[in-house]
């Protein structure tokens, strides 16, 4: 007998006294009832205890904040997705020489990665509650690997995809895509519980929540 | 729902690291002379116990969680051959392999096989305790096989050649100058003015470890979840290392139990929200990856997962234990138990120590596992557990329930009484009547010979020597309570002054009367 029918075996004859599977009470909280402004407020405030570096921008802010932001790193990764708006302008010109861009068609290697400073993603839901950004493998998010292996990460937030608790964040994200959940920088606090900022991943996280 | 009609088979029970090699007491008694253990591990629990509750208290539903959370992971139980099929279908339409795993053994070998495959000698690990429990980078290593742990806590267990002691943080019985130390020791080109800042430390884990995930072609994982519906899979970490291994290396191999199923990607809104409050007393943890078969382009281009028995469908099979597959490991339980708390993860023997593994790891490998029998009483069941399981699984019913089985299964072995069954023959004895209960109090005085000129008796003999193991009994007053109210109520000395009240005497023609119907 296969070890998979073997197993399915075992676990039917197990089951043989037949229990029924119990109604799932959801009385949890399903949404909630915060305004655009608060949802902003409470997000900005979980991340920044989460040590994540945060600004709140007019959308047309965004392109010279970011400027500022890779003033000193001497590469950066966007993916090709990214809003062209975003790393265009006087801020950026002439950039051409530390600009990488990365596609599923022509992607960056791990090495060509390990030797960039900085990646700038967007991002497809955020949760206020928890702090946490959700990315989703868009074309404005670009590869997973992106958003890992450089040092810095410069993600943008559209104020429209900030979601108030974690149940209506994940309704809006389809669940088959590569999905990567990031609240704050990389962190560990396996050594005597103490909180330490970066270990493998990104160690600094920069958020710019777009309105 | 299929009704399932063979014949019904014997549990089979698990392998590997789930057998203690000796027994509870025995290890307990001696990881409690360790006095830097008990601080390093008082000084975690309570930290992280505060945060929990801290986090927990924030959340207006959190018991709406905890009920839809149990409700969940009973439901999984009970339509778990239907749930494994769906998940297989749909991780296997999206180009996953699925391979199902009787034991450590068999999951072993093909985990060993698929790594042979790809040609490659080196993989990284996340940590997971799955692979733990099957002893997978042991085994790796036989066959020639380098798995480097690339968890922080891990890493430093590795490094130590020392076991993990909790489900969460492996090295949580270790302070950061133990941690330096091992760094110098063990870490090659350590600086070696390396200092025992935390953050100092975990640099120099980065460092160690970057090159390794930048040129793996193969990486190991477990997984937090998996869901049917959409057939994909859920690694929840911190650090940044999962996410290293989950995506960089060409081939990914996941070990999971059967067990940790969810139904439907909307399950998954409950346990993001219990699992990381309950086991780092976070919000949220910084890193969770999904993936689901594989995407072109992005990530592994070959995935496999297998799917691990190992004992979980003999844990099945009891109706009052079962409950114990709910855990989703959050370790919540060891952090507020007052043994763990004392004794540390590595006199539980079993990969899963704690309130939990003590009914999960004999439920996993059969009471009749000699060592692990003595688990379930590793507990003063004061409950602790049971209000601090996100998924509320009883442990403290679990654990007098796997007593009773033990108590059972040694029924009728031996063939000579033993010393309890001689005690409680005696005990039988003596408190059916006054008389003989008199009788035997007259004896007691006598104890205050064995007891010292401190008044203190610090060892019996035979199985009562378990009781002053850990404690003294103060010696026996000089005469019995009964002899004291005899002499109080109708000595010849005070009769007259001492007259008994009417309720005492009617008391005591009761007794006597009791005694003649007893034939005493």
């Amino acid at each position: 007998m296969s070890a998979r029918e073997d197993i399915l075996g075992r676990i039917r004859s197990a089951l043989r006294d037949a229990p029924v599977a119990p109604q799932i009470p959801r009385a949890y909280r399903t949404s909630s009832e915060l305004d655009h402004d608060a949802l902003i407020h409470l997000l900005v405030d979980r991340l920044v205890d989460y040590k994540a570096r945060v600004c709140v921008l007019d959308a047309a802010e965004v392109p010279e904040r970011i400027a500022e932001l890779l003033a000193d790193a001497r590469s950066y990764v966007i993916p090709a997705g990214l809003d062209p708006d975003w790393t265009a302008g006087p801020h950026f010109a002439p950039d051409g020489d530390r600009r990488r861009v990365d596609s599923v068609s022509a992607p960056l290697t791990v090495a060509e990665l390990d030797g960039v400073d900085a990646v700038v993603t967007g991002s497809a839901v955020a949760v206020a509650e928890t702090g946490t950004i959700i990315l989703d493998g868009s074309p404005n998010q670009g590869r997973r690997a992106i958003s890992l292996v450089p040092d810095y990460h410069i993600c943008v937030v559209n104020a429209a995809d900030i979601a108030g608790i974690l149940p209506e964040a994940l309704r809006r994200i389809d669940g088959t895509r590569p999905l990567t959940m990031i609240s704050g920088p990389s962190a560990t606090s396996d050594i005597e519980l103490e909180r330490v900022e970066g270990v493998h991943g990104p160690r600094i996280l920069d958020v710019i929540i777009a309105r | 729902m299929s009704t399932f009609l063979g014949m019904p088979s014997l549990p089979v029970f698990g392998t590997g690291n789930l057998h203690a090699a000796e027994s509870f007491p025995t290890a307990a008694h001696r990881e409690l002379g360790n006095a830097q253990l008990r601080a390093n591990l008082g000084h975690a629990t309570h930290t992280i116990r505060d945060k929990r509750l801290q986090v927990v208290s924030e959340l207006p539903d959190w018991e709406q969680l905890r009920d839809a959370g149990s409700a969940i992971k009973e439901s999984v139980m009970a339509r778990l051959p239907e749930l494994l099929e769906q998940f297989e279908q749909n991780f296997t339409a999206r180009g996953g392999v699925i391979h199902w795993a009787r034991d450590a053994g068999e999951a072993n070998d093909i985990v060993a096989g698929l790594i042979r495959d790809t040609g490659e000698t080196e993989v990284v690990k996340v940590k997971s305790m799955a692979t733990q429990e099957i002893g997978l980078n042991e085994y790796l290593e036989e066959q020639g096989i380098t798995a480097f742990e690339t968890d922080l806590a891990e890493l430093i267990v590795q490094l130590d050649h020392d076991k993990p002691s909790h489900i969460l943080v492996p090295a949580i019985h270790k302070n950061r100058t133990e941690i330096r130390d091992i760094f110098l020791r063990e870490m090659p080109g350590a600086d070696p003015a390396l200092t025992d800042n935390p953050a100092v430390l975990a640099m120099a884990a980065r460092a160690h470890l970057r090159r390794k995930f930048l040129t793996a072609k193969v990486a190991v994982s477990g997984a937090n979840f998996a869901l049917a519906d959409s057939g994909t899979l859920a690694v929840v970490e911190s650090e940044g290392n999962g996410r290293m291994c989950l995506t960089l290396p060409e081939t990914l191999i996941t070990v999971m139990g059967v067990e940790k199923l969810l139904p439907t990607w909307q399950d998954l809104e409950v346990f993001m929200q219990l699992l990381p409050r309950s086991s780092t007393g976070e919000r949220m943890n910084p890193y969770t990856s999904l993936w689901t078969g594989v995407t072109d382009g992005d990530g592994p281009r070959n995935v496999h997962l297998v799917l691990l028995d190992n004992g979980r469908s003999a844990a099945l099979a009891d109706e009052m234990g079962r409950s114990a597959l709910h855990c989703i490991r959050c370790s919540a339980c060891m952090n507020v138990c007052p043994v763990y708390e004392r004794t540390g993860g590595h006199a539980y023997g079993s990969t899963y120590p704690g309130p939990i593994g003590a009914i999960l790891s004999p439920l996993l490998t059969g009471i009749e596992s000699e060592e692990n029998s003595s688990l379930p009483y590793a507990s003063s069941l004061c409950g602790a557990c049971y209000d601090a399981c996100p998924v509320k699984i009883n442990i403290p019913d679990i654990l007098v329930h796997l007593r009773s089985v033990d108590v059972d299964s040694k029924r009728g072995k031996k063939k000579l009484p033993s010393q309890m069954d001689v005690g409680m023959k005696a005990a039988s004895w003596a408190l059916s009547s006054g008389k003989r209960l008199g009788l035997v109090e007259k004896g007691l005085p006598l104890g205050r010979l064995a007891a010292g000129p401190d008044h203190k008796i610090t060892k019996l003999p035979g199985i009562a020597a378990g009781w002053t193991q850990s404690r003294d009994i103060p010696a026996p007053p000089q005469k019995s309570f009964r002899d004291w109210w005899a002499k109080e109520h109708h000595g010849p000395e005070t009769g007259g002054t001492n007259a008994p009240a009417r309720g005492t005497a009617r008391a005591d023609a009761h007794l006597n009367a009791q005694d003649k119907e007893d034939g005493a």
